[in-house]
């Protein structure tokens, strides 16, 4: 157990530490979060600089145009750009996070080529297109059906709470190529250009009053038989591999971020006077026990898929289960140390933050499905009835 | 950075694991809490002689020379195992009390206004106030003993006795009380971390055995998701021990107790759900890890000593 960072890995810490320096006092304001052309342009704009500085895809193989930095990089990249408060992946989320890595590790090599490089340029965007109305939890349900005709796939149905469909080229999409095959055997997983004709965008209000999901219906869209990521029926083999990027690596940044809002509301609490209040204290101490053990659980998952090669284990959802439920828990002592009357101005940042922590616990899988998984998976405990 | 076990410390683990599994196997185990607890002094010297309590002392005055992740890994098998004794005061007390090292002392840890385990037979007393720390022997400590009165202890695995004002009698000050709380912290976290795993090991194990309802009890999503909870307190629990053995730092520290306190009765409980009837008998090994959880947590650096001490390094 060596926690110490190599002579290479603290080098390349400074150098990334002296680049944000350098860059970030000149980024433009942050956009409305209403402003979706704006927010599209402002993560743009952030992942080219990132790819111009040599910082895009840094854990990517390089035959899928990253740097094949080692996951002890990435993750000091992670720590270092959080720390410095750096724009967030934004938009590009499910391309740099989980549809990137699937098709790095899936793709073909003109796959890889053609998708690739875009993402990393912060060029094209990517949505995930899984949950349908009727499979969220049960996403092998899925009822999106494509049938083959010719060299495409022609494909009806409707997707649900899609992120950044109103900006998306691209949307990862899971189909059903075979209605016979047992469920988890008929699915397939195509790349789908998000204007394509037959395919609607109708954005749905999240509770926080902003349309960062959408509804999409599918109507005879067509896709080309050549932008299936895997073998036709093999998509939730595929799905899993993406669910695994999801799961494992997709939060790690957040972790930094999470302890410099507590550090804000301890100072904030120490201003007003409510640092007094003992068991708001003691409430704060112990999510600085929580945040700093989850940065640790990092770090060993990391040390272990280097170790390993690859694929993040499903380990991530031991991670994602904790992280999910820590972060629920900090915003709700924030609304407490920033007082009663406070938490009720929606144009504090923190109160938008407290709000969209709410769906940490169902998006990516929740966490009674991840327990499912811990469950059987981990502790390998009989399949569920 | 590379946060995995090295080749040598899974040696070491097994080493450890082996020798408790044979001299201290749960027949053993279970002999020595019916038998009112107390210290096997003969597996002790085998453990001194096995280099255990001599671990961290530097090899040249005699001692192994291996550092505090080493001793995590190996507290975390007493832990498993369940082993009574005052293990950590005896390793921190190496160097300082004579035999120590060598596992032919017993040295009982003090604390204020707490009870004193293994008093009786002790051949030390490490007393700890705040960050001052002093080793009571000799005729000192034999009036300590005098005026002591046993108290019917919760934890049959650890007989305690009620002191009076232990300010009273003199010791040997030992530097770096705080350094000694710290570690004795770290020590301890690592036992509750290996008792939430043999629980969390032993509700799975149940669970996959007791059939109800025509199934075996973990096919149902309510015991599923109780071990499932079981396994999400103690692999953060986890990273967090280790790490702070690996800084030494204070806050890490006081965290890594927090945590491990709560992972060693939280699983102690869940644990207990998972056997129903059976984890309520005193028959089930269960009780006697959450009673030990509960003792080990009011040590060295207790559930409000660590909110408090995370609390001031915010901001
Ligand atoms: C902010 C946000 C962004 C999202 N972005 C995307 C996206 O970009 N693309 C995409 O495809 N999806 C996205 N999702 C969808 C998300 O993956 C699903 O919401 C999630 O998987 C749950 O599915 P559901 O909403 O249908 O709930 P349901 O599956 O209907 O679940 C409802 C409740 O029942 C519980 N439940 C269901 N089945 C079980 C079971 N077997 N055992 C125990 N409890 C169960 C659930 O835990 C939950 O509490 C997003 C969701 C949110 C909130």
């Amino acid at each position: 157990m060596d926690l110490a960072y190599t002579e290479e890995e603290e080098a390349f810490r400074a150098r990334l530490r002296e680049w944000l320096g350098s860059v970030l006092p000149g980024l433009p304001g942050k956009p409305d979060p209403g402003d979706w052309p704006g927010r599209r342009a402002y993560d743009s704009g952030w992942q080219k600089l990132l790819y111009d500085a040599g910082y895009a895809g840094l854990h990517w193989p390089a035959d899928a145009g990253g740097r094949g930095a080692t996951p002890t990089q990435h993750l000091i990249f992670l720590e270092e750009t959080e720390r410095a408060g750096a724009p967030y992946v934004g938009a590009n989320f499910v391309g740099l996070l989980h549809a990137g890595p699937t098709v790095a590790a899936e793709g073909t090599a003109e796959q890889r080529a053609r998708w690739l490089p875009p993402v990393l340029r912060g060029e094209e965007m990517w949505c995930q297109g899984f949950s349908e109305p009727d499979a969220g939890s049960d996403l092998a349900s899925l009822r999106t059906r494509a049938v083959r005709d010719g060299d495409d796939y022609v494909v009806s149905g409707q997707k649900i709470w899609t992120s950044h469909a109103e900006v998306a080229d691209w949307c990862e999409l899971l189909v059903r190529t075979d209605a016979e095959a047992p469920k988890h055997r008929g699915i397939s997983w195509l790349a789908m250009r998000m204007d394509s004709p037959g395919v609607t965008v109708r954005p749905l209000r999240t509770l926080a009053g902003s349309t960062e999901f959408a509804e999409m219906f599918l109507d005879e869209v067509r896709v080309p038989v050549s932008n299936r990521v895997g073998a036709e029926n093999d998509g939730w083999r595929v799905t899993m591999v993406t669910l695994s990027f999801e799961r494992g690596t997709a939060f790690v940044g957040e972790v930094v971020a999470c302890r410099r809002t507590l550090d804000a509301l301890a100072a904030d609490a120490r201003r007003s006077g409510r640092w007094d209040d003992a068991v708001l204290r003691r409430r704060l101490g112990r999510l600085n026990a929580e945040f700093r053990a989850l940065w640790r659980l990092t770090q060993w998952n990391v040390s272990e898929a280097q170790a390993g090669g690859g694929v993040p284990g499903i380990g991530g959802s031991v991670f994602k289960l904790r992280y999910s439920h820590a972060r629920q828990e900090l915003y709700e002592a924030a609304a407490e140390v920033l007082g009663a009357g406070d938490d009720l101005d929606l144009d504090r940042e923190w109160v938008l933050d407290r709000l969209s922590s709410l769906s940490y616990t169902i998006a990516a899988g929740t966490s009674q499905i991840q327990r499912n998984i811990v469950a059987e998976r981990i502790l390998g405990l009989p399949k569920g009835r | 950075m590379d946060f995995q076990l090295s080749e040598d410390q899974r040696a070491l683990r097994a080493g450890i694991r082996d020798l408790l599994a044979g001299r201290f196997d749960r027949d053993r185990m279970r002999a020595a809490h019916e038998g009112g607890g107390g210290v096997d002094r003969a597996l002790w010297r085998e453990l001194g002689a096995a280099g255990f309590f001599a671990l961290r002392l530097p090899e040249a005055e005699g001692g192994v020379g291996l550092g505090l992740p080493e001793s995590v890994l190996l507290f975390e098998e007493i832990g498993r195992a369940l082993l009574p004794g005052p293990l950590a005061a005896t390793q921190l007390a190496a160097g300082a009390v004579k035999g120590a090292a060598e596992g032919e002392a017993v040295v009982a840890l003090a604390e204020a206004g707490r009870p004193v385990g293994h008093l009786e037979g002790a051949d030390a007393l490490l007393v700890l106030d705040g960050d001052r720390a002093r080793v009571v022997t000799g005729a000192a400590l034999r009036q300590v003993v005098d005026g002591a009165r046993p108290v019917r202890s919760l934890d049959p695995g650890t007989p305690l006795w009620r002191v009076p004002d232990l300010s009273a009698y003199e010791g040997e000050a030992l530097p770096d009380g705080a350094r000694l709380r710290r570690e004795g912290a770290l020590l301890t976290a690592a036992e509750q971390l290996g008792s939430s795993s043999r629980s969390l090991e032993a509700a799975v194990q149940h669970a996959g055995e007791r059939e109800q309802f025509g199934a075996p009890i973990g096919a149902f999503q309510a015991v599923k998701h109780l071990c499932a909870g079981m396994l999400v307190r103690a692999e953060p629990a986890r990273s967090a021990v280790y790490a702070a053995a690996v800084t030494g730092d204070p806050v890490e520290a006081a965290g890594a107790k927090l945590l491990a306190d709560e992972a060693a009765v939280g699983n102690a409980r869940d644990c207990l759900q998972v056997h129903g009837g059976m984890g309520f008998t005193w028959e089930a090994d269960v009780h006697l890890r959450l009673k030990r959880a509960w003792l080990r947590a009011g040590q060295w650096v207790t559930t409000t000593d660590a909110e408090e001490a995370l609390a001031a390094d915010l901001g």
